[in-house]
């Protein structure tokens, strides 16, 4: 097998870790200790550990090392679900062991602190630095601080986020089981764009079907500062069905727009500070940007994202780097775990078409996204995408919503589809 | 995991009888990727861990006339008629052939 190891890659390998390390570069153990990479991807969400498994499945000769910080991914997608009740934190856990054991994916337990793009290497916060040929930056989203005057990182364990899975997530589940019945929950929903358009709304709807049973004298306030949103009408009308007036949406024309809050005392203020509003838990969902190394790398343009090559998401800024998922800016797609796992294939073919010297494919991807309005009740979106005059366009006459006038099972099959998905989505990412 | 291991050693065997010096090219086929789209509902390779069904190893014919039945509305469907309307039937035949070496 051709390691298409170069002289400045041997000595690169024997420098950073000696010649026995170098020669397990030649080896065909998949964990070998600082072998040569072809491929490094930074990121272990739905983008980054399909980028990395499909490398591996489209060229299993390709050396390629995927960089996470935790353990335990928690999924953004779902989790929704654990705030309603329906679920534990375990079913929305993901880990790497099935990439690594089964894929040959060599995976880093660290936090990357710089891409040194002119070296084409990653510096690594242990200090070791990985050399690629081809770099995948996955990192998701991170949040601007700059609409919501009084929230910061600052406050995150008092107010929740919880858009970004995990400890947050708990945090706010705690928070809801403790409320007291004819509580308020308010959630301030970010700007577009932002990860998962329906989240707010699906939250929303499942906090109210744990309200309804166990608090139904509690409300649920949305304060927007949009003026519609994801699946509005959907949603609107399973609410009426489920909720009847617990969950109230206020768009920013209607005073929804949130001017600042008061942490200590969870008051929210809309409309230039003259509207109070007093939650019992407050969920500020603060705006994005592309992730923190993206933006340190200078992958991203003056909005915030990354600007890519929208065939094979090379990125626009350096061409041994491919950004997908969340930092992305990727024409008609959503920001979606649906829509990070088809780039990572997507950018996952580019590479290999690129390493042996072919054009890229035409691009073909998609997205479904299921929302459930209560347990039983599903909803959904769904196009199928193409590359066209230079962006990534919807397919004209496909996709589109659930139909307005399903009859219940549709939505019951939708519900149990979602879970399917879930199941689905998992296993195609980190199974 | 012996799946995979079976579909490498096929597209081996088929690169060593095609005489191509690697397996990459037979992989990323243009039907390859479009069909890695579906593995997100259906599961990798088309195998659903959960309540998606199986799409793998139907005889391409089938899946063809499936995907067309969705596209035009004859076979009732919750998405994949949403889906299927954004491919051509030159599309789906790719797709179809893939998904039934699987």
């Amino acid at each position: 097998m051709d390691f298409k190891m170069n002289r400045r890659d041997f000595i690169r390998a024997v420098g950073a870790g000696g010649a026995a390390a170098a020669l397990s570069a030649c080896g065909t153990a998949p964990q070998g200790p600082r072998r040569r990479t072809d491929v490094v991807v930074i990121g272990g969400g739905p983008g980054g550990a399909t980028a990395a498994k499909y490398l591996r499945r489209f060229d299993p000769g390709l050396q390629v090392t995927l960089v996470e910080p935790a353990a335990t991914y928690y999924t953004c997608f779902a989790s929704n679900w654990v705030l309603g009740g329906m679920i534990g934190m375990d079913d929305i856990a993901q880990t790497y062991g099935a990439l690594q054991d089964q894929h040959g994916v060599r995976v880093v337990q660290e936090r990357v602190v710089a891409i040194e793009a002119d070296a084409r290497r990653v510096r690594l916060a242990g200090g070791e630095s990985l050399p690629y040929t081809k770099l995948v930056v996955a990192p998701g989203m991170e949040f601007r601080y700059d609409t919501v005057e009084g929230y910061g990182p600052g406050v995150e364990g008092d107010i929740p986020h919880a858009w970004k899975a995990g400890e947050q997530t708990r945090i706010l589940r705690d928070q809801l089981r403790a409320m007291e019945d004819g509580g308020v929950f308010v959630i301030v929903p970010p700007g577009n764009p932002y990860r998962c358009p329906p989240g707010p709304y699906e939250r929303a709807s499942l906090v109210a079907h744990y309200f309804k049973a166990e608090k139904p004298r509690s409300k649920v306030l949305i304060l927007d500062r949009k003026e519609g949103f994801s699946k509005q009408g959907l949603f609107m009308d399973g609410w009426r069905k489920y909720y009847g007036d617990m969950i109230e949406w206020v768009p920013a024309s209607g005073g929804g727009l949130v001017d600042h809050i008061d942490a200590r005392t969870r008051e929210v203020f809309t409309e230039s500070g003259f509207t109070r509003h007093r939650a019992d838990v407050l969920n500020v969902i603060p705006s994005q940007k592309a992730g923190r190394i993206a933006q340190e790398a200078g992958l991203t343009d003056d909005s915030g994202w990354c600007p890519v090559d929208q065939l094979t998401f090379r990125s626009r800024v350096d061409g041994d780097i491919y950004v997908i998922g969340d930092s992305s800016i990727a024409g008609a797609m959503p920001k979606s775990g649906h829509s990070a796992n088809t780039q990572g294939k997507t950018a996952a073919a580019a590479i290999v078409r690129e390493m042996s010297g072919e054009d890229m494919l035409a691009l073909s991807t998609v997205n479904t996204c299921y929302s459930l309005v209560a347990p039983d009740y599903g909803i959904s979106v769904a196009a199928v995408y193409r590359y066209q005059d230079g962006e990534i366009a919807k397919v004209p006459g496909s996709g589109g919503l659930s139909a307005a006038d399903a009859p219940d099972y549709v939505r019951r099959l939708e519900a149990r589809y979602a879970q399917g998905w879930y199941d689905s989505i998992t296993d195609d990412s980190w199974g | 995991m012996k799946r995979m291991h079976l579909f490498a050693a096929t597209i081996t065997l088929a690169a060593a009888t095609l005489g191509m010096t690697t397996a990459v090219q037979a992989q990323v086929s243009r039907g390859a990727l479009m069909a890695t789209t579906c593995f997100a509902c259906h599961g990798t390779d088309g195998r659903s861990p959960g309540t998606m069904p199986s799409i793998y190893g139907y005889p391409p014919e089938i899946m063809m006339h499936q995907l067309k039945a969705f596209r035009d509305g004859t076979r009732p469907a919750t998405v994949m008629d949403r889906h299927a309307t954004g491919y051509t039937d030159e599309e789906i035949r790719l797709m179809a052939e893939y998904l039934s070496t699987l």
